[in-house]
């Protein structure tokens, strides 16, 4: 098995360690042929209109929709969970349009509202997760067919449609592996179906 | 989860915003319109000051922290990060920056120290702070006052990358020497680096430095931006090069993608096309030692 990682900006080289200590290979994505061959594909944290844009210019955007559409598993981290949804607010922004999710960008405020904190997340287990937000989006609506894994005051933080997996926190910033297990969990359900 | 729950202003959130900002472009603006075009060219953060450093070397004068309300028009304009320059040790403008929320705190020896003894206790801070080094012993003098992410210094607002060339590799060098060493010679390491012993340790541990670390001080083209980026650098910063040149949408651009694909050289071929005039700049080797700001910082 080879999971993508989406490797135009951002935190990459966590998500590759992170993989590599669940003895996964990896490949980073830049060019549309990296997308060959792989079970699933990581959209790591970064600046959202950043990666987006560099999507659209090197023609990533509409394959990696297409394959999300046929079933690719996905994980979206941060960014990653705004560039699943249909719907951001208050953005005309490039996004990949798989999710049926109303997404607040910036949604916590600045960076001084960046925080970290202890999270109970049912599906990883009784221990709680060490979650880290970092100018971080939420979803604020859900349609029908998301199961929503985490949320707070309302605030969905960690959702899940089919194949697709959002999360408004940073697993990569912590050596908890849960939520990328999760998602390997999720790909090998996927393949066998 | 309970508010009481939340931590913010902890290092780790502080180095989580560097971490995102990795592979990215971060672009000094002055005023929103520049700010505008740097957020439509792919910059994942905008720094706002006053004057380029060009224009500050230009003009002479004391470099100060930006007019509040600029900084302010500017954080309006763009959704992306807003990070903001203030003077070595000036204590009270790291303060007014972090009532504005700004992002990020550049302490920086672009603009002209108010302290030449002591740099900000950047731990006090719930903003995060980087700084310039121009060796392993300066980036861990820095961290060890709290910055959450370091830079070259470079030299700011000559065009000529050579200094932020040997910044990089002199930081390069000095960890390769830590990784060589056995645990017995790390004391005596620190001591000749002027670095703090227990961050010597972390770089050990790590095999790298402890926080990310960015190019600045004389990028000036797509090419400039992906050199830094191959000698190890986690992103850059440009100042003037971008709004000093013929075209800035479309160099700014360049460098995104520059820095985006380094390896790619055919790529960066076609970006650096018909860009126009780069900045003009003016060669560090032929300048006066007093004319240089890299050697600010304590």
């Amino acid at each position: 098995m080879k999971i993508g990682i989406l490797a135009l900006q951002g935190a990459i080289r966590e998500h590759r360690n992170l993989l590599r200590r669940l003895s996964i290979e990896t490949v980073d994505v830049l060019n549309p042929d990296d997308l060959d061959g792989i079970s699933g594909l990581i959209l790591p944290g970064g600046e959202s209109t950043t990666v987006g844009k560099l999507l659209v210019r090197y023609d990533l955007l509409e394959p990696i929709a297409a394959l999300g559409r046929k079933g690719l598993p996905i994980l979206g981290v941060c960014t990653g969970l705004i560039l699943l949804s249909k719907h951001i607010n208050n953005s005309e922004q490039y996004r990949l349009n798989l999710m049926d999710t109303y997404v607040e960008r910036n949604a916590f405020g600045r960076q001084l509202a960046s925080f970290e904190a202890d999270m109970s997340i049912p599906v990883l287990g009784d221990k709680p997760f060490h979650t880290v937000f970092i100018r971080a989006p939420y979803i604020n609506k859900v349609g029908d067919n998301v199961k929503v894994l985490l949320s707070d005051e309302g605030k969905v933080l960690f959702a899940e449609q089919d194949n697709l997996l959002a999360v408004a926190f940073h697993p990569e910033l912590t050596d908890d592996t849960r939520v990328h297990e999760y998602f390997l969990n999720k790909i090998n359900n996927f393949s066998e179906q | 989860m309970s508010e009481i729950n939340k931590k913010t202003g902890t290092f780790a959130v502080k180095t989580g915003l560097a971490e995102m900002l990795k592979g990215g472009v971060i672009m000094d603006v002055v005023n929103p319109e520049q700010a505008k075009i740097a957020e439509e060219a792919g910059a994942v953060a905008v720094m706002a000051l006053e004057r380029v450093p060009s224009d500050i070397r230009a003009q002479g004068g004391v470099a100060r922290m930006s007019d509040p309300e600029m900084i302010i028009g500017i954080q309006q304009a763009v959704s992306i990060p807003v990070m903001a320059k203030a003077r070595i040790g000036h204590i009270i403008e790291a303060r007014i920056l972090e009532a504005l929320a700004i992002d990020f705190i550049d302490e920086s020896e672009v603009l002209t120290p108010a302290d030449d003894v002591y740099h900000i206790l950047k731990s006090d801070f719930k903003v995060p702070f980087v700084c310039g080094a121009r060796n392993l012993g300066e980036a861990l003098r820095r961290i060890g006052e709290g910055a959450a992410m370091i830079r070259t210094k470079g030299e700011a607002g000559t065009g000529d990358i050579v200094e932020a060339v040997r910044h990089i590799r002199r930081v390069n060098e000095e960890i390769q020497r830590v990784l060589g060493a056995t645990p017995m010679e790390l004391m005596t390491i620190a001591k000749e680096l002027d670095a703090p012993y227990e961050l010597i340790l972390q770089v050990k541990g790590l095999g790298r430095l402890p926080v990310v670390n960015f190019a600045a001080g004389g990028v000036a083209t797509p090419a400039d931006a992906a050199l830094m980026m191959e000698l190890g650098c986690d992103g850059v910063f440009v100042g003037s090069g971008i709004f000093k040149s013929d075209n800035p949408a479309k160099r700014a651009k360049a460098i995104v993608e520059a820095v985006a694909h380094y390896k790619d050289a055919k790529l960066i071929a076609e970006v650096s096309k018909g860009l126009g005039e780069a900045m003009r700049g003016q060669s560090v080797a032929q300048m006066d030692d007093k004319d240089k700001i890299a050697g600010r910082g304590w």
